[in-house]
């Protein structure tokens, strides 16, 4: 059986690469590579050869320019050493090629700032949204309730009933977009995977700080309408195992934690799909 | 001709931290301002071309979808008054340097030496205001001019284009590489003179010993034969300054002392860090016998102690006050990120797994005038939050614990404490991780960021107290990505073997890291003229001392030095050779071929003879407030409760990372709704095992102004049940202590000095006692001997002060106990004694007195106790632990109730009093700040089993948790004397800072 294959990108800054890369071992997945930015542009390692791309959290160039837009920079201009080609053919032809990204936090703005998401049409280079300043005006590390959309198109929320709960660690993530236009495609194509919302997960909210940052429609995880591109701002990786939970000394919880299951369901779909 | 690109958010957009500058002005300095916007200012002074500058400012500079840019103009708003603030030349850009890169990316080709990118922030303030309101403004708030310059312009001068901007701040200086000699064959008065002006903080005693040593005749003859002269060259003579500095030489720690108790007797002390700090460790490590678990002490940047068969724990706290004094955002952000090279520098290198900090302030609602040179206590208060925000988040390095402590002699001089914790393999590439060593031959090789003028005369300076002539460039501003990218290089070199030996560039710069590196081997031979440099003008002297940020110095041996260099241009990181190690016994300085610098290694290190100094000891007597007998003591709870000191952080701690590289067990914050102090955080460093470090300290300065012994005594014993409370293991637990002090050396300036070393002897003695009592090794530790004001008039000491810190293990973090209530119906017990010690308490404080019964901590029956305790803990017996510290019983029981969201039904005829019974009144056991006790919730179905394991033990319960929502205590005569909604008590809790 060929192998499920997984890569976590790192370097200049970007900093959950462990948890992430365990995240994903945990999960199932065969083959779990912390690369080095400088690795792909090296071209000592390929994209080609994996199957799930993960981009982590962090502080991407101190997060100087606005966050993640100095690596989007890099990513769009860079170039692999010995070969004619930019990094960024190595990103659509991995999307072309069916295969899954998720963006967590810095990566989520990354994603976005690329125009990786949501990629109304498939166009995957066009910005259309940002991340910013959370309306409180600070760095914020608290956990927050995310209301599932079953509707969503995502792979890797399948399954979620009602909500996850995870937490956020960021100053810039509050969700906005260029236009009311590209609000109403996102919600009517479903893209708005995950919404801060009550702990009942029943409605999304605006309320701080159930609504940490003030996003616009509660958005904290979005899809592009494939599904298999997927950002969102709260940590998954954070929350593998019950004592990562803030109350786990006071509450009966399960073995796992709840953001466990996008990389399950990351490691099926690439069984499934992929290999 | 330099390009401007304004950089500003759509009108459309929230500009969430203009708004946050509105409300500070009208909170610190009153002034009403209807709107405050902010606008991102680019000076791009580069050869682009208009195509070029274009794409730059619409793509890497601006995102669309928020901002809008101007080239060369500017963005159409409107306003009253704008403020433009940007850096003075030279001090560090970190977002001008990532723009700088970015262009390059745009270009395809990277900015030339010379060229720059430098940033300011526009303010454009709405509103009705007078000129002087917006100096106010730009001076009060917006702009520090230490290190920031500023602009202001009102709209119609604006608009009319009559004012200029600010210039571009490049540095601009021709590389003459001078060195001079002085002349020492002066008067004394001459040669005081020139360690004075020189800001070489030297005593006149420390310059004759230079001046021996330069008119020796043998001395005289080795120099000719380098081409010498006689004379010290300037570059000389700053290596020896910054090498026997106090910040670096630890003088007072390692003099002779003549200390007095208040009995008369006599007592000679050689080294207080010998006698007491290593004493009380080796005396430890004896009595642990073949369990002993340190690993390296007191020798590298930081200690090692073993975690388990496969990995080994690194732990060091640093203190960056006097710069966080001067610029607290620069100096913090400097001090943590500083702090962070040094476990990464010890051994062979470790990852860096958490940060702890532990600051002290004034009130940020100070009141009282401040000397003209002191920062407002808030503003300080805002820039070391924000620095240490920044510098631990964008390193990646979760921020687990730490306090705020409140005393206004903290306005002379703010303490900030910041802690790293390091884990690294126990063998790498076959030899044991926290061992090193240089072979003559090896190449000195300096990694990471480049040099400047920052931090000239940092490790000088911070030997001085703060006055109105502190050097500009004692300031240093770090810059985390650049330390992450060179962190992320370097261990990876590590595991490949590319280096033997690592140390980190910090006070003192290259004279201290190859200073010290060049004792291992025996010599060095160095280069300054190799040295990357910021910006050209650097004399030889600056480039050896200057204390800028982010770099590694290490030893590489020359058949490995290709694939270092390669692996460090793979990665982004400036790496240079900058000489090589010898066997010569000299420490070897040249400038291109000439040599600058030619001083025996053993002089440079060995030279200085031990100070001597003299302490007295007096006890001194304070006031004690009367007994307070009250009906009802909730408002003194409540007040209590929004107490400086005791009441939530919150606002604070969640601006820090507490959880990233996902090993978060115990958390800052905890229970019903996450906003109950946790005693203790608990880390797993690898994610598939559940073996956890347990991180805690104490720090209890309101003690010294009664006995720094017991201060000494009970900051051991907080940190220690701090530790013990969630969970932490008392088999492998380590100590590091963190000295600040006021100067304790009589002199002019300091008449009481003596009074001031029998504090700190006395702090020393209990450290020593309470350590061996406890079995508890000291791993590491700092002191920073200056923290006073003066200048000329008035003088600011602050309180003596130790930082406790405890780090150890627990071996299964499923088992850790957090501090709130679990389940009505749980039985509450209090384990340990309550006496009559008020004295140094909050209680008291809040009512004006110091009163003089301090806390007293006996060590053995606390030990015992906590070893029953643990191991109720190890058999799972325990729902909840808080331990009692600031406010005593009544705060602790507050917490635990609000925590859990559940009352408690509290009667205090049961705890157990130790004292006469006139003193055992319900005010004494309310608030009595005794030692060494805990607050235990245990469910009833393991009351006989905790009640056995606790056995032999002081303890007792005292109470029930109730599922109402009531704190209620009963009082000795048998009424309520306390009674409070938990909500409420929370809320007086949450309240005084919730809005910082």
């Amino acid at each position: 059986m060929t192998k499920a294959k997984a890569i976590v990108l790192t370097g200049n800054g970007t900093n959950c690469e462990m948890e992430a890369a365990h995240a994903c071992r945990l999960a199932g997945f065969d083959e779990v590579k912390i690369a080095h930015i400088s690795e792909l542009l090296y071209g000592e390692v390929l994209l080609d050869d994996y199957h799930f791309l993960n981009l982590t959290g962090g502080f991407l160039d101190g997060d100087d320019l606005g966050s993640a837009k100095a690596q989007a920079n890099r990513l769009k201009y860079a170039r692999v050493k010995g070969s004619s080609g930019h990094l960024i053919d190595q990103f659509l032809r991995f999307i072309e090629d069916g295969k899954l990204i998720l963006g967590v936090c810095n990566g989520f703005q990354l994603m976005v700032k690329m125009g990786l998401l949501p990629a109304l049409g498939g166009r995957y280079l066009d910005q259309v949204a940002s991340l910013t300043f959370n309306d409180c005006g600070r760095f914020q590390d608290r956990w927050v309730y995310l209301k599932n959309n079953p509707d969503s198109p995502s792979v890797f929320t399948r399954g979620i009933e009602g909500g996850i709960y995870l937490p956020i660690r960021h100053g810039e993530g509050k969700f906005y977009v260029e236009s009311n236009e590209v609000l109403e495609k996102i919600e009517a194509l479903n893209l708005a995977v995950l919404k801060y919302s009550d702990p009942a997960y029943v409605s999304a909210t605006m309320d701080f700080p159930l609504n940490p940052n003030g996003s616009m429609n509660a958005i904290a995880g979005l899809c592009d309408e494939t599904g298999r591109l997927m950002g969102l701002m709260p940590h998954p990786e954070a929350f593998l195992h019950r004592t990562n939970h803030p109350r786990w000394t006071r509450e009966e919880l399960p073995e796992d934690g709840d953001g466990l299951i996008l990389f399950r369901n990351a490691v099926d779909y690439v069984r499934k799909t992929l290999i | 001709m330099p390009h401007r690109i304004e950089v500003s958010l759509k009108d459309q957009v929230r500009d969430a931290r203009g708004e946050r500058i509105r409300r500070e002005i009208e909170h610190f300095l009153h002034l009403e301002v209807s709107s405050v916007r902010t606008v991102d200012v680019y000076t791009i002074d580069a050869e682009l071309t208009a195509d070029e500058l274009r794409a730059v400012a619409m793509e890497p500079l601006c995102d669309r979808i928020i901002q809008e840019a101007a080239v060369d103009s500017h963005s159409p708003h409107d306003f009253d008054y704008l403020v433009e603030v940007g850096f003075r030349p030279g001090v560090t850009d970190n977002v001008g340097r990532t723009a700088r890169e970015a262009i390059g990316h745009v270009t395809g080709r990277p900015l030339k030496e010379g060229e720059g990118v430098y940033t300011s922030v526009q303010y454009l303030l709405k509103g009705t205001l007078t000129e002087a309101d917006v100096e106010k403004i730009a001076t009060g708030l917006l702009c520090n001019t230490l290190i920031q310059r500023y602009q202001i312009m009102d709209y119609s001068s604006f608009s009319a284009g009559r004012t200029a901007f600010l210039k571009v701040p490049k540095v601009t200086g021709e590389s003459r590489a001078t060195v001079r000699e002085i002349d020492l064959d002066v008067s004394d008065d001459e040669l005081f003179a020139i360690s004075r002006d020189g800001v070489l903080a030297l005593t006149l005693e420390e310059m004759k010993l230079i001046q021996a040593y330069f008119r020796n005749e043998e001395n005289r003859a080795e120099r000719k034969k380098i081409g010498l002269s006689a004379n010290p060259t300037d570059v000389e003579l700053e290596a020896l300054a910054q090498t026997w500095s106090e910040h670096c030489k630890h003088k007072i720690f390692s003099g002779n002392i003549e200390y007095l108790d208040e009995k008369g007797n006599r007592e000679e002390i050689r080294s207080l860090f010998k006698t007491y700090i290593q004493g009380a460790t080796k005396k430890v490590r004896e009595n642990h016998g073949d369990k002993d678990f340190c690993l390296s002490v007191f020798k590298d940047n930081a200690g090692v102690i073993k975690f388990n068969d496969d990995y080994s724990l690194v732990f060091k706290v640093e203190t960056h006050n006097s710069p966080s004094a001067l610029d607290p955002y620069g100096g913090a952000l400097t001090g943590i990120v500083g702090v962070n090279r040094d476990p990464f520098g010890t051994g062979k290198g470790a990852r860096l797994i958490f940060n702890t900090d532990v600051f002290c302030f004034a009130s940020p609602f100070y009141e009282k005038p401040l000397p003209t040179r002191l920062l407002h206590p808030r503003r300080i208060y805002e820039g070391v939050v924000e620095g240490v925000e920044h510098g631990g988040n964008k390193s990646g390095i979760p921020t687990v614990n730490g306090s705020l402590v409140f005393d206004d002699r903290f306005a002379g001089k703010p303490l900030v404490f910041c802690g790293t914790a390091g884990f690294m393999p126990a063998v790498i590439n076959g030899e044991p991780s926290h061992l090193k060593s240089i072979n003559p031959g090896d190449l000195i090789v300096m990694t990471g960021g480049r040099i400047g003028k920052d931090g000239i005369h940092g490790a000088t300076f911070s030997s001085e107290e703060l006055s109105e002539s502190s050097p500009v460039s004692a300031v240093q501003i770090g810059d985390p990505i650049t330390q992450k990218r060179m962190t992320d290089c370097l261990l990876k070199a590590r595991d490949l073997g590319l280096y033997n030996f690592i140390t980190d560039n910090g006070a003192g710069g290259l004279s201290s890291s190859i200073g010290e590196m060049a004792k291992e081997c025996g010599g060095c031979r160095l280069d300054l003229e190799r040295a990357p440099l910021k910006y050209p003008g650097l004399d030889p002297w600056e480039i050896l001392i200057s204390e800028a940020q982010e770099r590694m110095s290490l030893a590489v041996p020359q058949e490995k030095i290709d694939d270092f260099m390669a692996l460090a241009a793979k990665m982004g990181v400036e790496a240079t050779v900058l000489g090589e190690f010898t066997d010569s016994g000299f420490f070897h300085i040249c400038y291109g071929q000439k040599t600058v610098a030619y001083l025996p290694i053993e002089f440079l290190h060995e030279g200085l003879p031990p100070m001597q100094m003299r302490g007295v000891w007096e006890v001194r007597r304070h006031p004690e407030p009367r007994p307070v007998d009250l009906d009802d003591f909730t408002d003194e709870l409540k007040s209590l409760l929004s107490a400086l000191n005791i009441c939530s952080k919150e606002s604070v701690v969640r601006r820090y990372d507490h959880e990233v590289q996902g090993g978060s067990v115990v958390k800052p914050f905890t229970g019903a709704t996450d906003d109950g102090p946790s005693d203790a955080a608990i880390h797993r460093p690898l994610l598939d095992s559940f073996e956890g470090v347990v991180v805690s300290h104490g720090i209890c300065p309101r003690y010294s102004d009664i006995d720094t012994y017991h201060m000494m005594a009970n900051a051991i014993d907080e940190g220690l049940r701090n530790y013990v409370s969630v969970g932490g293991s008392l088999d492998l637990v380590a100590g590091l202590d963190n000295f600040c002090w006021c100067d304790p050396v009589k002199s002019e300036k300091t008449p009481d000095g003596e009074y001031k070393m029998a504090q700190l002897v006395r702090a020393n003695k209990a450290l020593y006692d309470y350590c061996v009592a406890f079995g508890i090794p000291l791993i590491s530790g700092k002191d920073s001997m200056k923290n006073d004001f003066f200048d000329g008039v008035t003088k600011i000491s602050i309180p003596p002060t130790v930082l406790f810190s405890v780090i150890g293990k627990m071996d299964d973090v499923r088992k850790a106990v957090t501090m709130d209530a679990k389940r009505p119906g749980d039985i509450v017990y209090l384990l340990g004694r309550t006496a009559f010690e008020l004295g140094g308490s909050e209680y008291y404080a809040a009512k004006g007195y110091k009163g003089n019964r301090v806390p007293l901590v006996d060590p053995a029956s606390a030990i015992k106790r906590y070893r029953a305790y643990s191991e109720a803990v190890n058999q799972g017996l325990v729902a909840s632990c808080h331990d009692l510290s600031d406010g005593g019983l009544a705060v602790a029981l507050a917490e635990t109730a609000f925590a859990g969201g559940f009352g408690l039904d509290i009667d205090l005829s049961r705890v157990v009093f130790s004292g006469v019974a006139c003193d055992r009144r319900d005010e004494v056991l309310l608030f009595s700040e005794s030692a060494s006790r805990h607050l235990v919730t245990v469910s009833p179905g393991n009351r006989a089993k905790f009640e056995e394991t606790m056995a032999g033990n002081c303890f007792t319960s005292i109470g029930a948790v109730t599922d109402d929502q009531t704190l209620t205590i009963t009082g000795l005569r048998g009424s309520v004397v306390l009674k409070g909604d938990i909500n409420d008590l929370r809320e007086a809790w949450q309240n005084p800072l919730r809005e910082l």
